[in-house]
Order: C-alpha cells, then structure tokens, then sequence
C-alpha cells in the first residue's frame, strides 16, 4: 500500500495516513533542546548529599567544612525548605482507608531509603557542589530496615511509621461471592504463585530540573522534563504559596519518560525551594546512579492465582491474592495503589466468566518509592491471566489458541462489564485473534516446533490477550481529590498570512504528539498540514490540560484539536460568506482556500480572508467581527475509560544447556480505534513490546537484605539492546470508539502491557517437554536453569 | 593540582584553544564550553553510546575521555557531521522511517550508523544490529534504525537513479 496522496484523494485528508514527524528533524540535526542543555544567567547547581543507610534516624548535620568550600552558595536541610514548602501526602480519597505520611523536600530527622536526599549542596558548577557535598557529615542511627514484603506484614515486624500503625498502606477486596463453592465444584483449578521483580524506566535523559524564582514578581518558571506540566505548575503554586498564574512549568524536548517523570520527586520539590531561597536559577540534573536510586520504580509483585474450568474448558471463575510492596510512602500526587489497583481489576478481563474474588494488599518496605510507569499494572495482570490459560489448555488438552477462542468474550457481547467493575464499549478479541493466528502463520510454527523438539532444539510459542486502559475521564484521579486533569484544551488561531497555530494541552515526547494534532488539525480545518504550527509543553502558552498519561493524548487531546479545528472552520466560513456575500452553508474549506461546497471551485484564499480580518476589517460589513482564534476544552464523557484490546505472540527458542533465550520474532495484532498515523502507532507498539520484553528477560532492580541496591548501573542493570531484540510484526483491526468523533483510543502502553505475558508462555512452552514450569520475571538464565532443575 | 590546562583542538573543522579543568571530560567540555550540545549523557560510563563523536576519524565515548586528552586531535560532533551534510541521507532515512522517538540517543546512533555505513558492502539486518550494541535506546524497540540503517546501506550501494525510498513507510 502506498501512502502518497493521490489525486483521487480529498486534500487535507491525514488522518490514517502514515507522515513523519516534523518536530524529528531538529532532533536528528543535534538540536534537540533538552533540560539537560539549559544554561541561565546567573544559574547555579545543586548537588544532594544522600543516606548510605535504608532505615536510619539522622542524628546530626554538619556541614561547616562543606560551606567553607570553593563556589559553595548554600547548604539547605530538611528544616531550612520546610519553611518554603508545604508538605505532601500521596494519598486518594477513592482508595478507602489508604494511608502514607506526609513528605517534605528533605527530611527533617529520619530517612526511610538507601540513596534518599539528606542534604542540598548549591554551588556554582555540579562539580564544586559534588565536591563539597562529600565535605558534609551526617550522622545517622541505623533503624532495622523492613525489606521482604512478607516481613513488612508480619507481627512484630519494625513499623516503618509508627503514626501510621502498621506497614499496610492499602487494603482492597472485590468477591462476587461463593468463590470457594465453585472451585471446589470445578472440573479443573489451575494454579500457580507469580514472582514480578521490581524495574524502572531508565529514560536515557535522566531527571532534570531548572527552577527560576524571581523575588521581584514572585514569579517561578520552572523547565521541568516531564509529560504533565499543569499538574507540575498546580503543585508549585500550592506547595510553595505562588500565585497559580505566577507560576509556569516548561516542558521542552524530553529525553524519554514512560510514566517516570510525571511523579513528584523530593530532590525537584528542593531545587524550587532552593531557587527561591536564592532568588536565582538552580538546576538539578539526576545522574545515573541517581535516577537508578531515586527514580519511581515499578511492579514488585507477588501474585498466588488460581483458575477454575469446567469439563470443556470454559473459565468459570478466578481468585487472586496480589502483594505488592511500593517502598516507604506513596508516590505524590498518583499514589502507589494505582498499579495494585489495576492489577487486581485488570486480571481476567477478556474472558467471559464473571465469578471473581481477589485481594490486594499494598505495603511499605524501606525502598525507593514505587508507583506508575508504562502500563501501570497490566504486564503483571496479563502475565498472571494469560499463563494460568496456557496452564488450563495443558490441563485440559486444548489448544492454547482454542481455548482463547472457547473464553474470550464473544466480539458481538458489546457493551458488557468485567466482574471487577471495569466496562468495555466495543472490543474486537476474537478478530484480532483470528488475525494473528493468520499473521504468524500459527499451524506452521506448531508443526516446526515439533519438528525441531526432535533434534533436540526447543521452541516456544507464547500468545497473550489484553485490554489496555485508554481515555480516563475523571474516575481515574479527579473524583479521588487529586488535582489532575481529565480534559484537554487548545487555543486555534489563523494568523494575518493564513497559516495556523494550534497552542494545545497534550505534551510530546517524541512519541508524536504534534504531528498527530498537526494531521487532525489540517483535515478538519481545511489547511495543509506543512501550514499548522502545534506549540505544546509550556503552560504559559497553553491552556490547562491532563497532558499525556494513561494513553490519553490521542484520544481525548485529538478530540479537542479536532473539535476546535471545526470551530475555527465555521467562524472563517462565516466570515468568507460575509465577503463574498455567500451562504456560509454552500462554502468549505479545502487546501487554504474558500471553495464552493458542492463544485469545489476556489474562491478566496484563507490568507485573503485573514488579510482582511486583520488589516482591513473597515471593508467587513457593518457588525462583522472577525474571529480567528477559538478556544475549545473536551472532557471525555460516557464510558470511564476506552479500553483498547489486542492479542500478543512471542516466539522463543531456550538453550536448556545455558538457559539463554533467543526471541525469535513478536506479534502484536492491536485494535487502538481509529488509527491516526499509522506509523506512529506501529512504532508505539514496537517501543512498548520491548519495553515489555526488558522486564520479561533483563531489567531487575536487585537489593540486598539490607535494602542497598545493588545494580544501579548501566553496566549491571540490563536493559534490551539491539541484538537481543526480534522483528516486531503488527496489524491493527479497528474498532472506533463512538464517545468521541474522532474515534482514536490509545495505544502507548498496549506493547509494553502483554509482550511479558508472551514471552512468559512462549519460555513455559518451549521449556514444557522437560515437565519445567517458571512463573518469576525477569526470565533469567540462572532461573530458567533452576526452572529445568539444572543447577 | 593545575587548576586549568590549555589544551588545543580542532572541532567540527575550527580550531579551538581553551583552558579546562583537568578533571573535565570531553562531553563536558563539548557541551559546557563550546555550547554542542547534540552530544549527549546518558550513562557516563561508556555504556550508552548517547555521548558517541568521531576523534581523528574514530568513533569514541565522549564521556570517557578528558577534553585535556583530545588535544592536538580531531573532534567531529553531530553539529558538525549535519554542517558538512556527510549524514544527510542517513538522517532523512530516520526521519522517514521514524527511527527515533524522544531524540535523545540519537546522535550517538547517527555517529555509530555512519560508521558502519562508511565500511564498504551491505550489512546484514544482523550486522546492523551487532554494530549498534553500544547504543541504547529506549524508546524505538531498534527495529525502526536498523531499517533505516538498512535503506541507506543498500541505496549507497545502489547505482544512481534506483535508489528506494524507506520500504516501511505506509506498509
């Protein structure tokens, strides 16, 4: 299929077409403008002394010697930004009866993980702040540190904060009753208990921050790396008693986020303290082992699953019990009961059965703080579903494509609920499943793997449904009292040459947000998209928005751009009847020009009409006001959340000699909606599959028993590289959403939610003949050894 | 300890003296004084490859060298491999097949994909891949470069006149 538009084509028409990004070119040039190269008059750095300790009582600071130190301009306690800074508590009023303790900047007496910031050091260059933050000596009182999410539950065990009274932070239970009755009646119970490491994002552009206050008009401008900048200049202005509109949160080129950088981080909330205790610029740049110690960390679950069958395999029930340890508070201002939370109502949800109990308990140990990134809860849910459906075709003697097809909820059951409260407009499981087993040519790969079992070589071949979360109204965080939004905006303008600004509320990340805005914009307005400028990422010149997260930027942020693009279509239409003394119903807009609707014949430019407007508004007739510029906010309505489904396949080969795994190919078969870009979506997916595939087989934040993180590198910390990674084969079957015109769901995280739960049963099956069975990711060697009983 | 050295060194074609610190890497100093910031840290340990430029012709860690060693060399940035053009058709292949997403390991990709392309021949898919294991990226999955690696490698070999276009785009 050719992509270049051809003349049988209507101008302007973008959406669903494939066109690169426009904003990439600076970047392949080296001009990229990242936080990381901000450099401000006057600037200064910060450098954070840090607890070597994971439970400790700070007993003394001192830091005179520190001080005495060349371009030393000031050392900050906890105590000295509390003064400028009100403390936080990541907690939502949704999740009842979750707890976790306030948090400041710096702490004041104690800290509760290894490689927690104790101390700010500002000095003229990151160097001279390094050097004198090692001059500064803290004493501390080593507390026993509560490491194993066992020991944090278990009597006795130290409380990590005695005000909260244990180290729970969150209890939830969902039982749609007589669960016990109909496992006991089943024809089949599979079970398994499921062991998810803790990893991180690891975003090649670490943290970075640069906070300017100017004391004059109490005023903070803060370039920031993160994808939600509103909610970044509504914690500022609460948090430090700014002035909201005095506050302004610039997110420029951001090098990789993935959910990582929209948490609050103590050492971000020190260095505007710091700025303002300065009255100059700070900047904080998190080196690598910084990140690997204070950046959010992921997953950390333990999940004991069980599924009932009857005697033809149809799935008739589950039961969960998931603990997930998230360190010692919860993350501000999302929590960290997020992903427990999307854990225990995400498992099972694309099969029919409707009998389900689970529990899921949220602790506190003395780690870095754990909460949201990419796929928030879905690898764990969909690795712990999908392998008990894998365990249950074994059991049952069904293929693992048959029994996908016998339990999926049918594609015509639509709209339908989960037993977990989650409600699904329209999926598409059994066509993408269809389409997959075609794609990967699924009777083929069966009988080779057959074939090379023979010789001694051993395959596998793992599949995975999904559901992906996509478009969250304000059931996600609003109605829980957090102050993040659920709708978008833009300010459109046509300016005096009749080219176009889109000033919007979605942030970019590279993932294409300003193309995608720039194609809706171009289509519905009438304009070619070479003449649409997309400004985004500055709350300054954009109205207040969610920003990107959750899958959201497409579908709701699309819809606002597509919603004020007709908009600003009807205000010049209006206006072009008024100068052409026409009906405004028999005109369009097509490739910047004013045509007859029917005939298509050109009659004004739209730079003409825009040159009247603002240079010549004395020729309109008498009470013509010209508007060129709408403003136009969206909100999603009707369904929570438009979920997004799909189906995955890994293909494996394991050497049972060394247990190393070699990923043969990946699939992905994806129904996000209404596809904007197609190549956009694709490379979503690829990205999110092996960021999926890393937490599959490499990426583990290993501690010891005394709570010290052990691989905080890049040497040691193994992310996929380019030579582990496979081909990634897609295809899209689409299923608008019809909540909004547009039509688009999301598809960021949709890669990254199944490809473990792939990968997991394509090692089980390749691994099946030796009796082995792994249920722990990542799927080292060693443990895949251990899985086969070899070491 | 010297509190400064004068070192001398050719950057992106123009001579260039400056006093640095002796403990200043070349990444530092390439993006701190002389203002090129398209080489960037991801790692600073020589594992990323976010930080790659040319020295004398060679492809090195930037992070990994003091500036006072690269004295009396030669230094090639992305700056300046974009200036001279000499990767132009490597870039347009990103662009067009999406080969990046944040941009942030970019350049360094673009330092690696050039020198693999300068070799003479056609790299295999797995070649290409094998070359590009000092460079991490977090966002593209590889799949994207190596196409685009790919597309330039068999235009280059290419007689004038036939040369494809990014064979993924809209497929």
């Amino acid at each position: 299929m050719s992509d270049a538009l051809t003349s049988l084509d209507r101008p302007n028409s973008y959406i669903g077409r494939s066109v690169p990004r426009p904003n990439a070119k600076r970047l392949l040039a080296g001009r990229g403008r990242y936080i990381t190269d901000i450099v401000l008059p006057r600037m200064l750095h910060v450098a954070f002394v840090r607890s070597p300790h994971a439970h400790a009582r700070i007993v003394g600071i001192d830091a005179e010697d520190a001080r005495k130190m060349p371009g030393v301009r000031l050392i900050a306690t906890g105590a000295d930004l509390a003064k400028v800074c009100k403390p936080w508590v990541g907690t939502l009023d949704h999740f009842k009866g979750m707890k976790s303790t306030p948090q400041l900047p710096l702490p004041l007496d104690k800290v509760v993980y290894a490689g927690q910031a104790v101390v700010a050091v500002v000095a003229d260059t990151r160097a001279l702040a390094e050097d004198a933050a090692e001059a500064v000596l803290v004493e501390y009182e080593e507390l026993p540190a509560v490491i194993d999410i066992d020991a944090a539950r278990t009597p006795g065990t130290p409380v990590i904060s005695p005000e909260l009274g244990d180290n729970i932070c969150f209890h939830g239970k969902i039982d749609t009753g007589d669960i016990d009755t109909i496992f006991a009646g089943a024809a089949h119970v599979v079970e398994e208990e499921f062991h998810f490491g803790r990893h991180t994002a690891v975003t090649m552009e670490p943290r970075a921050i640069v906070a300017d206050f100017d004391p004059n008009e109490m005023r903070l401008t803060a370039h920031h790396a993160t994808q939600t900048p509103y909610q970044f200049q509504d914690i500022y202005a609460r948090h430090f008693g700014i002035p909201e509109a005095n506050v302004r949160v610039v997110a420029p080129d951001i090098g990789g986020s993935f959910g990582m950088k929209l948490h609050v981080y103590h050492e971000d909330m020190a260095t505007v303290g710091l700025s303002m205790l300065l009255g100059r610029p700070v900047k904080y740049v998190a080196d690598r082992i910084e990140s690997f110690v204070t950046d959010i960390h992921a997953r950390d679950h333990r999940v004991r699953a069980r599924m009932a069958l009857d005697s033809e395999g149809t799935i008739i029930a589950m039961d969960v019990d998931d603990v997930t340890a998230v360190g010692p508070f919860s993350a501000y201002p999302r929590t960290s009961v997020v992903e427990g939370n999307q854990v225990f109502r995400l498992i099972g949800t694309p099969y029919r059965f409707q009998n389900y109990r689970a529990d899921l308990q949220v602790v506190f140990q003395n780690k870095v703080q754990m909460s949201q990134y990419r796929a928030v809860g879905h690898p764990i849910a969909f690795a712990v579903t999908e392998r008990l459906v894998d365990m249950a075709a074994a059991r049952t003697g069904l293929d693992p494509v048959e029994i996908r097809s016998r339990n999926l909820i049918p594609d015509d059951a639509y709209p339908c609920a989960a037993p977990t409260g989650y409600k699904f407009e329209s999926l598409s499981h059994h066509a993408c499943l269809a389409r997959l087993r075609e794609l990967m040519d699924y009777d083929r790969l069966r009988a080779e793997q057959a074939e090379l079992r023979r010789r001694n070589i051993y395959r596998g071949i793992g599949i995975a449904s999904f559901v992906e979360i996509s478009n969250p109204g304000p059931a996600f965080y609003g109605v829980g009292g957090a102050r993040i939004s659920s709708q978008d905006g833009a300010v459109i303008t046509i300016t005096p040459s009749g080219d176009v600004r889109c000033a919007i509320s979605v942030t970019e990340l590279g993932q294409g947000t300003e193309t995608i805005v720039g194609q809706i914009v171009g289509e519905h307005l009438g304009v070619d998209r070479e003449r649409i400028k997309v400004i985004t990422g500055d709350t300054e010149n954009t109205p207040h928005g969610g920003a990107v997260w959750a899958c959201r930027g497409a579908g709701i942020g699309g819809e606002t751009a597509l919603r004020a693009a007709r908009k600003l279509k009807e205000n010049v239409i209006s206006l072009a009847g008024s100068i052409l003394q026409e009906q405004p119903d028999r005109l369009d807009v097509r490739a910047g020009w004013i045509v007859d609707a029917a005939s298509g014949r050109q009659r004004i430019e739209l730079a003409e009409i825009a040159r009247i407007a603002y240079f010549r508004s004395d020729t309109l007739p008498p009470g013509t006001q010209a508007q060129l510029t709408v403003a136009q906010h969206f909100a999603p309505q009707g369904f929570p959340f438009a979920f997004t489904n799909g189906i995955q396949a890994s293909h494996v080969e394991v050497d049972v000699e060394t247990g190393f795994v070699k990923i043969l190919k990946h699939w992905v078969v994806e129904d996000c909606g209404r596809v904007i870009n197609p190549l956009l979506v694709d490379e979503q997916m690829r990205g999110g599959v092996v960021q999926g595939l890393g937490a599959a087989f490499f990426e583990e934040c290993v501690y010891d028993d005394n709570g010290q993180l052990t691989n905080g590198s890049l040497a040691d910390y193994l992310v996929p590289m380019a030579g582990e990674m496979p081909d990634i084969e897609i295809a899209h079957v689409e299923t608008p959403t019809l909540d909004t015109e547009l039509g688009a769901k999301g598809c960021g995280e949709a890669g990254t939610a199944a490809s473990p739960a792939a990968a997991l049963n394509a090692v089980n099956d390749a691994i099946a003949p030796f009796a082995a069975s792994i249920a722990q990711l990542p799927m080292t060697p060693s443990r895949i050894l251990k899985a086969l009983g070899r070491i | 300890m010297s509190n400064s050295i004068n070192i001398n060194v050719t950057v992106n074609g123009e001579a260039v003296s400056r006093n640095v610190a002796p403990r200043e890497t070349l990444a530092d100093f390439l993006r701190g004084s002389l203002e090129l910031t398209g080489t960037h840290m991801g790692c600073e340990m020589g594992v990323c490859g976010a930080c790659l430029v040319l020295l004398d012709g060679r492809v090195v860690h930037s992070c990994l060298m003091f500036a006072a060693q690269a004295s009396g060399s030669e230094v090639e940035t992305i700056e300046g491999l974009t200036e001279r053009a000499a990767i132009a058709d490597i870039q347009e292949a990103f662009h067009q097949r999406n080969a990046l997403q944040c941009g942030f390991c970019t350049p360094g990709m673009l330092m690696t994909a050039h020198a693999l392309l300068s070799q003479p021949g056609v790299p295999t898919r797995d070649e290409i891949r094998d070359a590009l294991s000092g460079n991490y990226c977090r966002c593209t999955g590889y799949e994207s470069i190596v196409d685009a690696i790919e597309t330039v490698a068999r235009n280059r070999a290419a007689p004038a006149g036939s040369k494809n276009v990014v064979a993924e785009v809209g497929a």
